[in-house]
C-alpha cells in the first residue's frame, strides 16, 4: 500500500503511517536530518516497548536480586523479540550469574552493552559504501515479499536527491509484472530503468552494467527475483548474476550485496542469510517493514552468526522512508 | 517444512533413551527440549507454553511414566496434540453460494496476489468459473501482476484502470461476474499493517459490502513471534474464516502455523509452496504433525520428485515402490534427478526412519555420496535388460559387471542384495504411509518397539547404525 499515488494522498504531503505517527512527515533530503533519527527511534521503540518495557518494570530496588520468575520473564521477553532462543538463554544466564546487574538501572546498561556488542562488527561496518567517481553497484537480494523493490525505489530516491545519477536494473524477470512495479518506483525516484521483458536476468544485468558505465552513472541498483532460498535453479541464476558482475563491471567497482529481510521474519532469516551469503557473498542487510509492530530482533543473531551488518532500514511506506542503520541509536531506542 | 523442528524433537526423545524409564525429572528435561525446538521453529512463546502444559498434563494423566516405552508414548502424545492444535482434520473452502466470494488479505509481501492466481486455477480445475478482482490499488503494478497471472492461467481479471476506489471496483466486479455468469469470485486486496487503522477500516467496509463467505488471512510461513499479533488483530476485526499459509517450502520451519491456529481458533485451509501456479495444496494437520515429528513423509518425497521429474514418472515411481518393481533403471533415473531434489541429507530426512538423528543422517549422507559413485559405476556396466530385471543377474553376469567397473564380484552381489532389501523397504514404507492415512497408529512407534514390534522386516537389519552399513544404496 503505497499511498503516494493513492486517493488518500495530497501531493507533497504524504500521509503518516500510523505506527510511526510521532515522526515528522516532511520529505527528507538527507538521512542525517533529525526527523530521520526520530522516525527510526519511534519505529524501533515499538520494538523497545515489547523488548525492554517488561524487563524494566521488574523494579528498581538496588538491593534486589532477581527471582527465577523475573529471569524467566526476561528470557521470554527476549524470545518474543525474535532475538533467538540461544541469545535469550545466554543473556539470561549472564544475568543470573551476575547479581551486580540485577538492579534495574544496571540491568539496562548491561543489556545495552550486550546488544551493542552483538551489533558491533567494526568501525563503519554499518555504513553503506559509496565512493564518488566510481560505479557503485548495489545488488539487492532476498526472499519473496521481503520488500526488495520498494527498498530499491527508496534507495534510488535518496541517491537522486543527493544529485547522483542512478540506474536501476529490472532484474526480476520472474514474477508477474515485477518490471512494471520497479518502473513506477524508478519514475518516482527519478532514476533510469533498464528493463528487458521476457529476457533472462543475466541479460538485463549485462545491459545495465554496460549502460551504467557508458552513461557514467554513479549508482547502479540491481533488482532480483524474490527467491525462496532453497530453489536450486533460482539460486544458480543468482550465482550467474554474481559472475556477470565480476566479469563485466569495472575493476574499481564499489560493490554491495544487500539481503533484504522483512522485520516480521523469525528465525528463518538466519537460513536466508546463510544461503544468500553462499550465492552472492553478502555485504550487509537491509531491514524492511520496521514500522509495524515488528521487532526486528533477528538482526542481533544475523550480526552474530553471519557477521552481516545492517546497513539500511525501511521505516514506512513513503519514498523517503529509508534510513541508515545506526547501531547505537537502534540499541538506545530500545530503552527509551 | 518443519525439518529442523523434527530433528530437535527426535534428539530430545532419543536422549531419553529408547526404553529407559521416564521420571518426573527427565520428562521435564524432554519437554524443555520440545519447548526449545518449537521456539526455534518460530512458534510463538504463548502458544508454546500452552502446548507444553497440555502435553505435560496428558503425559502424567496417562501414566506415561510407568508405561513400557515411555518415550514412544510421549512422542505419540506430542503427535496427537500437534494434530489437534493444527485443527485435527482438513477443512475445505466453503464454496457454496452463487457467486461464492472469497476475500484475501494480509500483511504486505505475504503472498496474496500469487495465492489468488493459484487459487483461481485450482477452482477452475474443480469446475468453477472464477473471476479475479484486482482491489490492490496501492502497490505499484499490483493490478498488472494479477492481470498477468490471470493471463497465465487463463482466468478473467476485473480491474478499473487508475481507480483507487476499492468499493467501486468490487461493486462493478461483482456485477461483471453476474453478467458473465462467473460463479466464484476472488478479491485480491492490498497488503496492510494490522496496526494501520485507516487501511483496516477500508478492509472492513469492503467486507461489509461484498459479504464474502471466505475471508482468508494470508500469512507468510516465515513470520516470527509477530505472527500472533498479526493474526489476532486481523481475526478480531474481520472474523477470519480461514488461513492460507504461504512460502512453506524448503527450509521454512513454519512454526507460525501453530501460532496462528492456536491464537485465532481458525483453520489453515490452504498451503502455498513455490512460485509456480500449481503450488497450492489443501492443509492436512495430521500429515503436518507426522512430519514435524520426523516420522517421514513419503508422500511429500514423491511430490517433491514430481517437481523434478514429471507427474507421470513420479506416479510410476510410487507404483513401482509399492509393487516392489522398482528397477535399477528407475534407480538411475532417480539418481539423475536427485541432485535437483535436494541433498541426500534432505531426502533421508523425509524418510520414516525412527531414531535417525541429524548427525547420523549427515554421516549416512556423506558415506552415501561415496557409495553412490560406486553404485553408478556398477549400474553403468550393466545391460539395459539387467537394469530392468536385476533379479536375473547370475554369476557370469556379475563377473562381467565387476570387470566392467573395476570391482569385485562380491561388491556386485552385496549391492544387488542391498537393492533388493531396499525394494522391500520401499514397499513397506508406502504401505505404512497408507495405513497412517487411514488413521492407524503412526509407524514410528510400532517399529521402534523392536522385539515386540511390528511384523515384517525391521528397517535396519544388523543393528543399524552400529557399524554395519545401512541397506540404503542411496
Amino acid at each position: 500500500m503505497f499511498k503516494l499515488f493513492g486517493k488518500k494522498t495530497v501531493e507533497g504531503t504524504t500521509q503518516e503511517s500510523s505506527a510511526v505517527a510521532s515522526a515528522s512527515s516532511e520529505p527528507m533530503s538527507s538521512p542525517e536530518a533529525a526527523s530521520g533519527l526520530d522516525k527510526l527511534k519511534s519505529a524501533v521503540s515499538v520494538t523497545g516497548r515489547a523488548l525492554v518495557g517488561k524487563i524494566l518494570s521488574l523494579g528498581a530496588d538496588a538491593s534486589r536480586v532477581l527471582t527465577e520468575d523475573d529471569l524467566e520473564t526476561i528470557e521470554e521477553t527476549l524470545i518474543r523479540a525474535d532475538v533467538g532462543v540461544d541469545m535469550a538463554v545466554e543473556l539470561t544466564e549472564k544475568i543470573r550469574k551476575n547479581p551486580a546487574v540485577h538492579p534495574t538501572d544496571k540491568l539496562k546498561v548491561f543489556l545495552q552493552d550486550e546488544f551493542s556488542r552483538a551489533l558491533a562488527l567494526g568501525p563503519h561496518a554499518n555504513e553503506l559504501r559509496y565512493e564518488a567517481g566510481k560505479l557503485n553497484l548495489y545488488l539487492i537480494v532476498g526472499v519473496n515479499g521481503a520488500g526488495k523493490t520498494t527498498l530499491i525505489g527508496k534507495l534510488a530516491h535518496r541517491f537522486v536527491q543527493q544529485g547522483k545519477k542512478v540506474v536501476i536494473a529490472a532484474g526480476d524477470t520472474f514474477r508477474a509484472a515485477a518490471e512494471d512495479q520497479i518502473e513506477v518506483w524508478a519514475q518516482r525516484a527519478g532514476a533510469e530503468l533498464v528493463r528487458k521483458d521476457n529476457a533472462d536476468t543475466a541479460a538485463v544485468i549485462y545491459d545495465s552494467i554496460h549502460h551504467a558505465v557508458e552513461s557514467k552513472a554513479d549508482v547502479l541498483i540491481i533488482d532480483t527475483a524474490g527467491r525462496l532460498q532453497n530453489k536450486f535453479n533460482l539460486m544458480e541464476e543468482l550465482r550467474k548474476v554474481k559472475r556477470i558482475i565480476e566479469r563485466e563491471a569495472p575493476a574499481d567497482l564499489v560493490y554491495e550485496a544487500l539481503l533484504v529481510i522483512d522485520a516480521t521474519t523469525g528465525q528463518n532469516a538466519l537460513r536466508q542469510a546463510e544461503v544468500f551469503q553462499e550465492a552472492v557473498q553478502l555485504t550487509g542487510v537491509a531491514l524492511t517493514k520496521l514500522d509495524g509492530s515488528a521487532k526486528g530482533g533477528i538482526v542481533f543473531n544475523i550480526a552474530k552468526q553471519y557477521h552481516l551488518p545492517v546497513k539500511l532500514v525501511g521505516v514506512g511506506e513513503k519514498i523517503e522512508d529509508i534510513r541508515d542503520f545506526d547501531a547505537q541509536a537502534f540499541v538506545n531506542a530500545l530503552f527509551d | 517444512m518443519f525439518d529442523q523442528l523434527s530433528e530437535r524433537l527426535q534428539e530430545s526423545f532419543a536422549s531419553l533413551g529408547g526404553n529407559k524409564q521416564l521420571t518426573l525429572e527427565n520428562i521435564d528435561e524432554a519437554l524443555k527440549e520440545v519447548r526449545r525446538a518449537l521456539l526455534e521453529a518460530d512458534v510463538s512463546l504463548r502458544v508454546v507454553k500452552t502446548f507444553i502444559t497440555r502435553i505435560k498434563e496428558r503425559a502424567e494423566g496417562e501414566n506415561v511414566i510407568k508405561s513400557v516405552s515411555p518415550s514412544q508414548q510421549l512422542v505419540k502424545i506430542v503427535h496427537d496434540e500437534l494434530t489437534a492444535l493444527l485443527g485435527g482434520e482438513n477443512k475445505p473452502l466453503d464454496l457454496e453460494g452463487n457467486p461464492a466470494i472469497i476475500m484475501m488479505f494480509g500483511l504486505q509481501g505475504s503472498g496474496k496476489t500469487t495465492t489468488c492466481g493459484k487459487l483461481a486455477l485450482q477452482l477452475r480445475k474443480k469446475g468453477k468459473k472464477p473471476l479475479l478482482i484486482a482491489a490492490d490499488v496501492y502497490r505499484p503494478a499490483a493490478v498488472n501482476q494479477l492481470i498477468s497471472l490471470g493471463k497465465q492461467v487463463g482466468i478473467p481479471v476485473f480491474s478499473i484502470e487508475n481507480s483507487t476506489d476499492v468499493l467501486e471496483i468490487a461493486r462493478q466486479g461483482l456485477q461483471y461476474a453476474q453478467e458473465q455468469q462467473l460463479n466464484t469470485i476472488i478479491i485480491d486486496t492490498a497488503g496492510r499493517l494490522q496496526v494501520d487503522t485507516e487501511m483496516m477500516a477500508e478492509l472492513l467496509l469492503l467486507e461489509r459490502m461484498v459479504k464474502p463467505q471466505e475471508k482468508l488471512l494470508v500469512i507468510d510461513a516465515m513470520t516470527g513471534q509477530e505472527a500472533i499479533h498479526v493474526s489476532e488483530t486481523f481475526n478480531t476485526q474481520l472474523d477470519v474464516t480461514g488461513i492460507v499459509l504461504t512460502k512453506l517450502d524448503g527450509d521454512t520451519r513454519g512454526g507460525a502455523a501453530l501460532s496462528v491456529v492456536e491464537v485465532t481458533g481458525k483453520p489453515i485451509k490452504l498451503v502455498g509452496t513455490g512460485e509456480k501456479m500449481d503450488g497450492l495444496e489443501p492443509f492436512y494437520p495430521e500429515r503436518m504433525s507426522t512430519r514435524i515429528l520426523g516420522m517421514g513423509d513419503v508422500v511429500s518425497l514423491v511430490e517433491r520428485a514430481q517437481e523434478a521429474i514429471d507427474l507421470d514418472e513420479a506416479k510410476e515411481f510410487e507404483r513401482k515402490m509399492r509393487k516392489q518393481e522398482f528397477s535399477l533403471e528407475d534407480f538411475m533415473k532417480i539418481q539423475r534427478t536427485m541432485k535437483r531434489l535436494g541433498s541426500l541429507d534432505q531426502i533421508l530426512g523425509m524418510l520414516p526412519i525412527p531414531g535417525l538423528t541429524k548427525d547420523m543422517r549427515e554421516m549416512l549422507a556423506h558415506g552415501g555420496e561415496e557409495q553412490l559413485r560406486r553404485v553408478e559405476a556398477m549400474i553403468n556396466s550393466m545391460t539395459l535388460e539387467e537394469r530392468r530385471k536385476p533379479e536375473q543377474i547370475n554369476r557370469s553376469r556379475k563377473l562381467r559387471i565387476a570387470k566392467g567397473c573395476g570391482m569385485q564380484e562380491a561388491d556386485i552381489s552385496k549391492f544387488l542384495k542391498d537393492f533388493e532389501m531396499m525394494r522391500q523397504m520401499m514397499k513397506q514404507m508406502t504401505q505404512m504411509t497408507d495405513q497412517m492415512k487411514k488413521g492407524k497408529m503412526p509407524m514410528g512407534m510400532k517399529m521402534a518397539r523392536g522385539a515386540k514390534g511390528a511384523k515384517g522386516v525391521p528397517p535396519f537389519p544388523g543393528g543399524f547404525p552400529g557399524g554395519k552399513k545401512p541397506p540404503f544404496p542411496f
